[in-house]
Order: structure tokens, then sequence, then C-alpha cells
């Protein structure tokens, strides 16, 4: 494990469990506190999106809009426009597909500083099912010109990067889960947007992940090693957009093999940002983990992740295939 | 109003259908009814009603003049030249290509215009989103929100007024283009909106009618308006006719999004300036 990056030394014991929503929530009112243009937004799910200790703080900043997601996308430009930080909160599916000519329009062509916070993403959102498991928003809000992507792999960088978008002048999508996930670094791991983080080094395959699949990539490092003799390096791309392709190049020319792996449609997303740059810059085999066009369904998380091949197991299968493509 | 400055203003409008009928004339394409339609409630904003600084396009102070049916821009990009935000000779490049006068407003090329626009339904919620930030901070500017009626076919302008309401923006003053069509047709066939002025009622707006080619009630209207700061939110209806002053142009949807070609123009022009001189002549 890359040291200089100060991970959770309790990381393959029993880490601790938290969910990336209550960093937004903690951070935000952090942020509150500190910049009294932050103002923030939901559409009736204030509760669920953890906005509640901001509004109690500063309950003329807070605009409950009802289920009106268009109208609060609309409305963060307005506010953005006028000086304010605007936090638009509701689940990933509401606040990218239901508003997408909203983003594209009030938002991205007009530059206006809005920060879209989502949470609830991914197959991870569980019993709900398919119609709220968003699978496709790093997609959509990657191919929007002056949008910020970041998708965080734990609470502790869920609350770094609420910072950081806020500091960052323009559109931003912030995309949080529901679950409860491990704790991958802690107060000390640096983080920075469009910078990718080593979490380990390796030399034989490289496995680029963001979200909900950095943990099972460390663990499916840790068994290569163990069981395969394989060392496989291990990235966070917790920035889709700007997209650190340095990083990315560095570590493909180092393993000479990627797998890419996100909580995600297999186009598009993590993949897709990985595939571009080294297509054009520095082919190597590059497998995947992904959903597999495919819809979601009800389900435990773990039951849900388990099916639909987001696993620890389905990740040292493609590091084997990839490692076996190279010449 | 006394009558020197509202024949002043009849001749503002008349100056911005010139300006409108020369612009899409040269490039060949665009909006032709609506700007014309609008062009009396354009002249008073600009002119009259509307606090604002050419010279200093963001200063806080304004009022914002936010449109939200976009493709009625040729009027706004007028209206934007005659008050000098821009040369009038820049007006011949509109829908070019490098051009700050862009098909649709957008907000990055051009000091003066608040929001980009196009598709409906969204600077309006922009427009709200503004005032609630103005209420936020205790500012006294009026945020006025021009929408076309097809536009109010959009669900998302009735999430902007619900929201409206909740917030109590009396701050906001919603002017809708009440010419009753729209690109398919007549808007009474396409998609019937009537009782529209009792749709806003009980959307918690206080509710305001009036002709807007009629320079005195447009100018009175809007006053009126203006001082009703009840808490809620204020829409004017204005009743127009889409392509108002030339009138071959007059009531038909074909010109809703067609330019005139150099025949028509000539013809538009001549009439317009057979208008100015009506104008000019009264007493």
């Amino acid at each position: 494990m890359n040291a200089s990056l100060t991970l959770n030394p309790l990381l393959f014991e029993k880490p601790e469990k938290k969910a990336t929503r209550d960093g937004f929530g903690e951070a935000l009112l952090e942020l509150g506190k500190k910049d009294e243009r932050v103002v923030a937004l939901t559409a009736d799910l204030g509760e669920s999106v953890r906005t509640a200790a901001f509004e109690k703080a500063f309950p003329n900043r807070f605009f409950e809009v009802g289920i009106t997601e268009q109208f609060m996308i609309a409305a963060a430009a307005g506010l953005a426009l006028e000086g304010k930080v605007p936090f638009a909160t509701t689940f990933a599916n509401f606040g990218t597909g239901r508003v997408y000519d909203f983003i594209r329009q009030s938002v991205c062509y007009n530059q206006a500083n809005v920060k879209i916070a989502v949470t609830h993403a991914g197959i991870t959102l569980g019993e709900d099912g398919a119609t709220h498991q968003m699978l496709e928003d790093l997609g959509m809000m990657r191919t929007l010109p002056h949008m910020t992507v970041v998708c965080p792999c734990d609470y502790l960088e869920t609350k770094k990067a609420v910072f950081a978008i806020a500091e960052h002048v323009g559109p931003s999508y912030l995309r949080m889960g529901r679950a409860n996930v491990p704790l991958i670094t802690t107060d000390a791991t640096p983080f920075r947007m469009g910078h990718a983080n080593v979490l380990r080094e390796g030399k034989d395959v490289s496995i680029a992940a963001c979200g909900v699949m950095v943990y099972p990539a460390l663990v499916a490092a840790k068994e290569l090693e163990k069981e395969h003799k394989i060392s496989a390096e291990v990235v966070n791309h917790h920035s889709l957009k700007p997209f650190d392709s340095e990083t990315l190049i560095k570590s493909a020319k180092k393993c000479g093999a990627i797998v890419t792996a996100e909580e995600h449609q297999r186009t598009s997303g993590l993949r897709a940002a990985c595939a571009e740059v080294l297509t054009e810059q520095y082919p190597v085999p590059l497998q995947y983990v992904a959903v597999e066009d495919t819809f979601g369904e009800s389900g435990t998380p773990d039951a849900l992740l388990q099916k639909y091949g987001l696993t620890k197991d389905n990740v040292v299968k493609k590091a084997l295939a990839a490692v076996k493509m190279k010449k | 109003m006394d009558k020197k400055k509202l024949k002043e203003l009849k001749l503002k409008a008349n100056t911005l259908r010139q300006d409108v009928i020369k612009m899409l004339l040269a490039a060949g394409a665009g909006h032709t009814g609506g700007p014309l339609g609008m062009a009396d409630v354009f002249a008073n904003l600009y002119f009259n009603a509307a606090q604002h600084d050419a010279k200093n396009p963001h200063w806080d102070g304004r009022d914002r003049i936010v449109l939200s049916n976009g493709h009625i821009c040729a009027i706004l990009y007028a209206s934007l030249a005659e008050s000098g935000y821009l040369p009038k000779e820049e007006l011949a490049t509109f829908r070019k290509i490098d051009s700050r006068l862009q098909g649709h407003p957008a907000r990055m090329d051009l000091p003066g215009v608040e929001t980009s626009a196009g598709s409906l339904g969204q600077g309006i919620g922009v427009a709200v989103g503004m005032a609630m930030a103005a209420k936020l901070d205790g500012k006294e500017h009026t945020v006025f929100a021009l929408m076309g009626d097809g536009e109010l076919n959009e669900g998302s302008c009735w999430e902007a007024f619900l929201n409206a309401h909740k917030f109590k923006l009396d701050n906001l003053l919603v002017m809708v283009d009440r010419n009753d069509i729209q690109i398919d047709g007549y808007g009474h066939d396409v998609l019937p909106l009537e009782p529209l002025a009792d749709k806003f009622k009980a959307f918690g707006f206080d509710v305001f009618q009036a002709d807007g080619n009629d320079m005195g009630q447009v100018v009175s209207t809007t006053e009126k308006a203006l001082k009703s700061k009840n808490g809620r939110p204020r829409v004017i209806l204005w009743k127009t006719v889409m392509g108002k002053g030339v009138d071959f142009m007059q009531n038909l949807p074909k010109w809703h999004g067609i330019p005139p070609n150099a025949e028509q123009a000539a013809e538009a022009l001549k009439q317009l300036q057979a208008e100015r001189a009506d104008i000019e002549a009264e007493n």
C-alpha cells in the first residue's frame, strides 16, 4: 500500500463502514459555516440526502422546492448567477437523467457555478430497484462541456470533495451512494480534484477504480498477490472529469494492462474514460468490471453487487484475463 | 405618463420593430412574429420601467430582465443595442458565425443577456432563482421574467410558479406574451390554456391583463404591477398580436419562426415607416 497516502491501517481487517452521504451532510454544514454564499436546495429528499443539519443551521439559506427537480436545477443556476454557491441535492437518477436539459442549458451552457450533489447512485441503492438505481449518470455528466465529475470512494474522501468542488468555480457533479462503505482513506490522505491516487503500487496489471469499487479492487489486488503471484496496482480515479490521463498512462506503461471497475454501465463511464485515453496514447489490454448493459433490480446491496458482478472475484478474474492478453 | 413621454416610447417601439426586420433580413434566419409583437413591452422595459445601465451591465442594483422564450431574442438584441450595450451595426451579425448575437441568447457571449435560453421552461426557473437570491440578500431590484404563452405548455414553468408563490417572491414580475400562437397553430387548438388568468390566480399570483400593443396600457399596467407588493409574485398577461406592425405578418402561425425575404422586408419597413410618420404627427 502506498504509505505516502496514509490510508486506513485497518483497511483489510475490519474497516469502519460509513455512508458517503453522511460525509456530505457534515461537510456541507462545515462549509456553510465558513462561506455564507453557500446555499442548499432539495426536492423533497432532505432527510435522505443529509441536508437536515444545514437546514437547521441556516434555514433562510436552505430551499425545499418540493418534487420539482427541473425547477431546482434552474433555480440553482439563478442563485449561482447571483453569486451564491448552491448545492442542489436529490437522488442520482432525478439529478441527472430527469433534469438533463436543464443541466445542459441553464447550468453548463451558462457556466453557472452550480454543485449537483446526488446520493443513492448505483445498484447499491438496493431495494427500491431499477427505476431508482442510476447506472448511466457518470457517462451523462462526463460528456457535458464545463462539467466537473467526482465520485468519492468513502466518507472521508467525500468530505474533502465537498470542499474541493465548492472551491472550484464551475458546474460540478458529486456522486454518492446510499450504503455504508469501508473507510479506505484517513484525514491525512491527500485529495486533489483531477488527480488520481495510486493506492497500491504494482507492476503486472493496474486496476483503475472509482467509488464503491475501490475497496473490492484493493481486496482483489491482495488476492492476486497471494494466490497468483501477480503484482497489481490500484488507482483511485475519483475524478471522472477532469480525468487524470497522466496517471493512467504512467500506470499503463508500468504495468502493461488495465482493468477498470465502477458501479456503472459498461459504456460511457470510467471504462470509456480510460479507453479513450489509452487507445489514443498507449494501447494496452483493457478489461472491465461494470454493469453489463442491463437495469438493476430490488435486493440488498450485497446481493446486488454479487448478482451483477461488481465483486472482488470479478476484478481478480478480469485482471488475470488482462495479464494473459499482454504481449 | 405625459403625452410627450408616451410618444417617445411609441417611437422607440417603432425603432425596435424596424431594427428587428433589418436584423432578420441580414441573418436570413430567425423568428419574426414574437419580436414584433413584444416590441411595445420591451420598449417600455428598456426605456422607462426597468432600472439598468448599458455602461454597467453587471451593476448589482439593476433590474434583471430575463428572457425565457429565448427564440424572440431579436427584440432583446434590438433593445440592448438601442440602449447602448452594443453598437447598432452589430445587429447585422445576428446568427452569423462568431457573432455575439447567437440564434438563441447566450449568457457568456453578450452582456445584458441574463441567462441562456432556447429550450423553453427554463429561464423562468432561473429568474425565480434570481428572485430568491435577491430576497435572501434583502435587495430591492425587480426580476422581470419574459415568457411566451406556448412556453406555458412546459410543466417546468408551473414548478417555478408553485415555488415563486411558496417563497413569496413579490420581487418577481412575470410577463407572458399572450399571442395565442405557437408553431403548430393557434394555442387554443394546439393546447388550450384558458382560463389562464384563473390558473395564475390559483397558483397564488397577482394577475394583471392588458393590451400589450397599446403603449398607454403597457406603461400603466407595468407600473401598477410593480407597485403590487403583497408577498405574492406578479404576472402580466399581455394580449398581443404576433407580427404587430406589418399587416401581412399579423396573427399568422407561419410567422413564428421565419425571417422576411428582401421583398417582404422592404414592404414591412415601408409600413413601419408610415406608422412612424403617424406617431410623429401625433400631438
